[in-house]
């Protein structure tokens, strides 16, 4: 069986005054049906543009897909007409954004939100697009629903928001939902009830999630599976665990250091990544992360390591990824 | 929201107030007055004590306070005196040619938002486009031309036109008519004034509805409505216009309220008798009851429209909300 989502060598580029901006650039991965894959990063690494790029909602003409293929249901989305690629948003894949604040309309009622696309893709009356927003609001754990529908966003908390856009994701049935950066806006103990309500939601509907986050917290918790990127390129993937305990890139590992965790002695220091991510206009021929890993050899400046399997499913992209881990992290 | 409606009705009272001391106090500081201006306008000798006996007989002479006393207490009797200069009844007076203002107003109103919003629209959707840069053009070319300019254009393409196709020239009809009386004669007299003044109220609003749009269409919740597969056509309909029309609403109201006092020239180019025009030589003839009844008049109609901008804010956007 093929996967439900395969990105293949997806290149995704940005024209400014300064120069290209590779923003995604050769990546490739592929999302099991209702299985939940993480997209790991530092802001500006590439993350949110590979989920805009598959719905095709990068913001032209500056942006611009320019190589690769996003197989969905091993039809390719790029090959697609605006009006195809209509009827697959929204419907079979939906996506949450990132700002609850922002990403609802402020002058429409939340009813008029989650019904307009119930009408938009399913061939639906007022009454039933009415009844089934109801129901999905009472999904999403919104409570006094059938009155919420005649509320604004602004009578909503942030996390009540974040709930209403997942109810708008799901109300169609997705196939696959992309959800970039679901709490970074939220307080902490709301993440977690969003996190655990999709989590739990996506379960129990069979749907397809990818999560975007820079958290790695909640990578370990909710992802089958973690691809983690650094300027434009997937550079370490494999299962949650795996990524979690036995990192094989300096990279991941350098974010494992920085932040805290329970089974650390207690008194460690966090040891940050040092220096910036890179300007993506002017990247040279050599590995993106080398100016800041404390692993890197001459053969770094001279060749871009490959993404290779390290450790049966474990992939890594590090000419030295035999000495990165855990031992090492120790040691040090 | 009726308190909130009540306490801007009574919040009107003071602003008419001021306007009405500013007013009085501003006329009275120029030189000269109706009486100079009647009897030595010409240049001619004119006799003192002709000018004190006409200042007696209008109260001129009388203190301030009892003039401004009169001027304040004409309001609560309904009367809003007597025209310094023809003597006739000011209420009259503003009636006639208030009507037609009024009209013409509407009219140049609707045109505009008729024009404005879809052109805007366009223009902002295909932002940089031979669309976009066409409606650019057309709004440039609106504000840059003067709208008494534009009419002696109109009026002189019409007569060329008309001359050249039924062989007699036609112009519009310089007798005003009550719309309900004969609604073409009327309309047939109007339209070109109301075109001529709503061309360039319709290019600045099509810029505001343009730029107001272009930056809505940026917002997260736009991208969301695209993230939900919705057509192209409804999130400019129901996701975007509405948020972008609150400084459009703002635009057509300030223009509303100038048309309705501010049109002197353009009244003249088409010999309309209009409020503009009575308010000019009110002001030349130094007669201070009817300039002062004008102020008052302009000022009500700007704080009409701003209190009625306002509700159409809340009824847009609902996060405002009046309390």
């Amino acid at each position: 069986m093929t996967a439900l989502l395969q990105i293949q060598d997806l290149k995704t580029q940005f024209s400014t005054s300064s120069g290209t901006v590779k923003a995604v650039d050769g990546v490739t991965y592929d999302v099991e049906e209702g299985e939940t894959v993480a997209v790991v990063g530092e802001s500006g690494c590439g993350k949110s543009v590979t989920a805009l790029s598959i719905m095709r909602l990068v913001a032209e003409p500056a942006g611009k897909i320019v190589g690769g293929k996003i197989l969905f249901q091993d039809i390719n989305l790029l090959d697609l007409d605006i009006e195809e690629m209509r009827n697959i948003r929204g419907k079979d894949i939906a996506m949450v954004f990132q700002e609850p604040m922002t990403s609802l309309n402020p002058v429409l009622t939340i009813g008029m939100q989650l019904m307009e696309t119930l009408q938009q893709h399913l061939d639906v009356d007022e009454t039933a697009a009415q009844a089934r927003a109801v129901e999905l609001l009472g999904l999403v754990g919104i409570s006094d629903a059938e009155r919420r529908l005649a509320q604004y966003p602004h009578n909503l908390s942030g996390g009540m928001r974040q709930r209403v856009m997942i109810a708008m994701a799901l109300s169609c049935e997705p196939k696959l939902i992309i959800a970039d950066e679901p709490t970074t806006a939220l307080d902490v103990t709301i993440q977690a009830q969003i996190l655990e309500l999709m989590k739990d939601l996506t379960r129990r509907l069979g749907v397809a999630l990818i999560i975007i986050t820079h958290n790695l917290g909640v990578v370990a918790r909710y992802a089958n599976r973690v691809n983690v990127m650094y300027a434009g390129k997937i550079i370490e993937r494999g299962n949650a665990r795996e990524i979690y305990h036995n990192p094989k890139h300096p990279y991941t590992l350098g974010l494992l250091r920085s932040v805290p965790r329970l089974d650390q002695p207690r008194g460690e220091r966090l040891v940050p990544i040092v220096g910036h991510p890179p300007d993506l206009t002017r990247l040279d021929g050599g590995c993106a992360f080398r100016p800041r890993c404390t692993f890197a050899v001459d053969r770094c400046a001279r060749e871009i390591p490959p993404l290779v399997d390290v450790d049966g499913g474990h992939l890594s992209a590090c000419w030295e990824h035999e000495n990165v881990g855990l031992n090492v992290r120790k040691a040090s | 929201m009726y308190k909130y409606v009540v306490n801007r009705v009574l919040l009107m009272i003071p602003t008419l107030l001021g306007a009405a001391v500013l007013v009085f106090l501003v006329l009275r500081l120029a030189p000269g007055d109706v009486c100079e201006m009647r009897m030595a306008g010409t240049g001619l000798f004119a006799d003192p004590e002709a000018i004190a006996i006409c200042q007696d007989n209008l109260g001129l002479n009388d203190p301030k306070i009892v003039q401004f006393g009169r001027f304040i207490g004409g309001y609560f009797t309904a009367d809003l005196g007597i025209s310094m200069w023809t003597a006739q009844p000011i209420s009259h007076e503003i009636e006639v040619r208030f009507k037609l203002s009024l009209q013409l107003a509407l009219m140049a109103t609707f045109l505009s938002v008729l024009i404005a919003i879809p052109l805007g629209t366009i223009s902002a959707v295909k932002q940089n486009t031979w669309m976009d840069y066409a409606v650019r053009t057309f709004s440039i070319a609106g504000i840059a031309m003067p709208s008494f300019w534009l009419g002696i254009l109109i009026i002189l393409g019409l007569l060329i036109s008309t001359q050249a196709w039924f062989g007699t020239p036609w112009m519009p009809p310089i007798y005003y008519v009550p719309l309900f009386e004969d609604p073409m004669g009327n309309l047939s007299q109007l339209i070109w004034p109301a075109l001529a003044t709503g061309y360039r109220y319709a290019a600045v609003s099509t810029r505001m509805t343009r730029s107001a749009l272009l930056e809505v269409l940026r917002e997260d919740y736009i991208r969301t409505a695209h993230a939900k597969g919705l057509l192209e056509k409804l999130i400019i309909r129901r996701h975007a216009l509405k948020n972008a029309m609150l400084p459009v609403v703002t635009v057509i109201g300030i223009e509303f309220a100038f048309l309705m006092g501010g049109l002197v020239v353009t009244e003249q180019v088409f010999n309309l008798n209009g409020l503009g025009k009575l308010f000019v030589e009110a002001v030349l003839n130094h007669d201070y009851n009817m300039t002062q009844q004008l102020v008052m008049l302009v000022a009500l109609i700007f704080i009409i429209t701003n209190f009625l901008v306002d509700l159409l804010y809340a009824w847009l956007d609902p996060r405002i909300r009046y309390a």
